[in-house]
């Protein structure tokens, strides 16, 4: 593993990148085979981490729950289609998609030798929304009016209004299949259906999984005997032990030391752009915001290109101002592009009225990592149009209570939603407690009601297709850019063809679907 | 001989009364801290309700001084109390899960308690010998080429930031010569040598940051009492110098060395924080970043705790050791 920083070095290195991306694709199609413990050094892992999925929020217990010890009822593959991880199948019961019926697989049995069964769908999903119970996905699980057993292996489901995307929503990380009756033991012990079961688990330290003989997705996944997590918060430390070898792969991998992992042939670099999206919300109920050619002239007065290029150091993909990312079935690739043009900025304040516009932007690196620096960039191109942008540094402590959706004009990020319709209800709907702009809009609210309910994929793509148009024309928020995943991996391992976007890590199941190469 | 006992016992009382004045500043200096558990485990989703129900549930309404003596009265009895992110969470369905002894603070310090003392006591073993050795050499050849170089590295050693001289050794170390892991990630299971060789890495860090110290008051307890009319009569008897040094000068100039050994083992435990995070070591440094990081408040609370208490027991052992190893002390007129 020793290499120098040298020129000769590098283009030796170089020189190796070269020869191993003529020969990768040939190790692509290689076929995968079972052997090889796998070891991740993982970031954000906490020492309050613990089996309850209902508390994950970050990926240490993303991989370790939902990646390899437990198993939800869909799971979006790595080319983004929704398959089935614990049902077999499902289809609607109603046109309205109000009714989705479930046929759960056969034969699967729980690390503690449970047979797995309706019964336990119907009390895993009851645990999101019970008296006291402080979970994620309890806006998903709440939709649900009724529960029914209508099988020896069929569940059914009746929303209180029709939800198109329901399967897909029920791959979150967060629902993922407890043994009923035994819930309790199952998160202090982690007791899954999922290929790894638990052999060591230390939380905010480690955690150890061996591969369970005999699962539903022999031959399809799980090729690893073992998978070990090594969690490592720091990003310069999680570098030296992957260049040291000590693990396989490491997420999250610091863009400024990038070079010298790109100058190792033994490390791939691989990243993806999922709908992981910054933003610098306004609330669109208050003045100056509330009059649209303000928005306009913001819109304008903005380099995208250049945030991608500074803030994110070209890891990412300009947005124009679209919630929906790239990893979203209805991504809208035509959206007209909102330029850097002052003098159209210039045009649309002229049409509000105004000469020149002074606002405050709240901005701190709680928002997002450059939050502040992203802040001073579009204070520097919006002079160009006689926009004053006044940055306010805040605290970041209490950033989420004090600032955002306080301040008339803030910075924020958020992770997206596998849905158009879970990201528009969380944060477009009118009247929904993170409606960061105050979005009230009269079309779009029509819009988001006809889609939820829409099943018919051509449809559905037309109304999300006219509702991105509208955010990005008139919407309250800067969407300046998508930021992409990156992580890192020694050449060791083998993956398919395709990256999963949703999350880092090839969506968090690099134990299940990675190899030996 | 009872004398002796009374100091000691006098040292110990002082030492609880310290403890006691340390444990106000903590629970004081922690509950300054802006933010709470609540908001930051809530992080974006830190609605003002939530806050609320999850400040109620942890007791976090309470008036301070109640907190203050609710937490003390704990103590006493041997109880940390719980660790809020543990206990937050294994809620199920409203009632409370029987938890598995993970949520209880001591339960979760001990294991990292017991790291952290195999890496002080890794780093204690290399480093006190060394440092008291090259202390005893920088004096016998002292104002030489040989004592300059000595004085140089440990000085500029200490003089560096942690984990600049944890980066320098990982680089020349593990990467450049992977001699050493990179990561100390040492667990339950592992036997004592793998467990050695995860650690050797910190452990260097920590001994070129507290060698200088040691090595510095050596060379100058023992270069001092060099010029007294005892050593002079050695010397005159035809002693050779570093038998001079080892039987006459040492024994004299052991106090002030044996203070500063305790200073320094003390750091071992309380200054290991950086180092433990740039090695990923499970040991307390670790466990306090994580939880300063979600205001676990308990546990941070603990850990100051026992930062302090070790200082205040290590010092009282080498006030100890002082008056053990000084007749002086030993029979005070």
């Amino acid at each position: 593993m020793k290499y120098d920083i040298s020129r000769r070095g590098a283009l030796k290195a170089g020189g190796a990148l070269v020869a191993a991306s003529a020969i990768a694709p040939q190790l692509l199609q290689a076929q995968p085979s079972r052997g090889g413990d796998l070891r991740v050094g993982a970031g954000g892992a906490n020492t309050s981490d613990s089996w309850d999925a209902r508390t994950h929020s970050d990926l240490f217990m993303q991989m370790a729950c939902m990646g390899s010890v437990f198993d939800c009822l869909t799971e979006i593959a790595a080319d983004g289609t929704l398959v089935g991880e614990l049902a077999e199948s499902w289809e609607p019961g109603s046109a309205e998609g109000d009714v989705w019926i479930f046929n759960l697989r056969q034969g699967v049995t729980f690390h503690n030798g449970k047979d797995f069964g309706p019964e336990d769908v119907i009390e895993s999903l009851q645990l999101h929304v019970a008296e006291g119970a402080k979970s994620a996905a309890k806006p998903i699980v709440e939709q649900i009016s009724t529960m029914e057993i209508t099988g020896p292996n069929q569940v059914t489901l009746t929303l209180k209004g029709g939800n198109a995307g329901f399967p897909t929503m029920l791959a979150d990380y967060h629902i993922v299949m407890y043994p009923a009756g035994m819930v309790e033991d199952a998160m202090l012990n982690g007791i899954g259906t999922g290929l790894f079961k638990v052999e060591t688990f230390d939380p905010g330290v480690r955690f150890l999984g061996s591969r369970v003989e005999g699962h539903y997705k022999d031959g399809r996944a799980g090729w690893f005997n073992s998978i070990e997590m090594i969690a490592i918060n720091d990003g310069t430390a999680r570098m030296n032990a992957l260049l040291t070898g000590q693990v396989d792969a490491i997420n999250r991998i610091d863009v400024k030391t990038e070079s010298l992992l790109k100058a190792n042939p033994n490390i791939e670099i691989f990243e993806v752009t999922g709908n992981q999206h910054f933003t610098f919300p306004m609330l669109t109920n208050i003045a100056p915001f509330d009059d649209v050619n303000v928005r306009k002239a913001l819109k304008h007065s903005i380099d995208r290109q250049e945030m991608v290029d500074k803030i994110l150091r070209g890891h990412g993909r300009v947005s124009y101002d679209n919630p929906i990312g790239p990893a979203n079935t209805y991504f809208h690739e035509g959206l007209e592009p909102l330029t850097y043009d002052p003098d159209k900025a210039k045009f649309y304040l002229k049409q509000a009225g105004m000469d020149s516009l002074d606002v405050d932007l709240s901005a701190s690196d709680a928002a997002f990592v450059g939050a502040v620096d992203a802040a001073q960039l579009y204070q520097a191109t919006a002079k160009a149009a006689n926009i004053n942008i006044n940055v306010v540094q805040e605290a970041a402590d209490g950033y989420w209570s004090n600032v955002w959706l306080k301040k008339p004009w803030s910075a924020c990020y958020w992770s997206g939603r596998s849905t158009e319709d879970w990201t528009f209800s969380t944060a477009y709907e009118l009247g929904v407690p993170w409606n960061d702009t105050h979005w009230n809009n009269a079309r779009f609210q029509e819009l988001l009601l006809l889609g939820r309910k829409e099943i018919d994929p051509d449809k559905s793509r037309e109304i999300y297709n006219e509702m991105q148009t509208l955010i990005s024309q008139e919407g309250g928020t800067i969407v300046p850019m998508y930021a992409n995943y990156v992580d890192a991996a020694s050449t060791k391992l083998a993956h398919g063809p395709d990256l999963g976007n949703v999350y880092q890590m090839d969506t968090a199941r690099i134990g299940e679907r990675w190899w030996m190469a | 001989m009872s004398s002796i006992f009374g100091i000691i016992l006098r040292r110990i009382v002082l030492g609880v009364l310290t403890l006691f004045v340390v444990s106000l500043l903590i629970f004081a200096s922690v509950n300054m801290l802006p933010g709470d558990f609540a908001q930051a485990i809530l992080g974006q989703g830190a609605t003002p309700e939530a806050v609320e129900s999850i400040r109620e549930d942890l007791g976090l309404n309470k008036h301070p001084v109640q907190r203050y003596l609710d937490w003390l009265g704990g103590i006493i009895q041997g109880d940390f109390g719980v660790s809020f992110a543990q206990a937050n969470f294994a809620e199920y369905g409203g009632t409370s899960v029987e938890l598995g002894g993970i949520a209880s603070v001591a339960d979760q310090l001990a294991p990292r308690f017991k790291n952290t003392m195999f890496l002080a006591g890794v780093s204690a073993a290399i480093s006190v010998p060394l440092s008291v050795m090259l202390g005893i050499l920088a004096a016998l050849y002292s104002n030489s080429v040989f004592d300059r170089a000595i004085n140089i590295s440990t000085l500029s050693s200490i003089s560096s930031p942690e984990f600049f001289l944890a980066y320098i050794l990982i680089l020349f170390l593990a990467v450049l010569n992977p001699i050493f892991p990179s990561l100390s990630n040492v667990y339950e299971g592992m036997t004592f040598w793998e467990k050695l060789d995860r650690t050797m890495l910190p452990a260097l860090t920590l001994t070129l940051i507290v060698t200088a110290h040691m090595m510095r008051m050596t060379r100058a307890a023992i270069i001092n009492l060099m010029a007294s009319p005892y050593i002079e009569m050695a010397r005159l008897k035809g002693t050779a110098p570093l038998m001079i040094i080892i039987r006459h000068a040492l024994p004299n100039s052991l106090a002030p060395i044996i203070n500063v050994i305790a200073l320094n083992l003390a750091y071992l435990i309380t200054g290991v924080v950086v180092v433990e995070v740039v090695f990923v070591y499970p040991g307390i440094g670790q466990l306090f970043v994580d939880s300063v990081k979600v205001r676990d408040i308990p546990i941070v609370q603990a850990c100051c705790l026992i930062f302090a208490a070790s200082y205040i027991l290590l010092n009282l052992l080498a006030d100890i050791m002082t008056i053990l190893s000084n007749p002086r002390l030993r029979h005070p007129k």
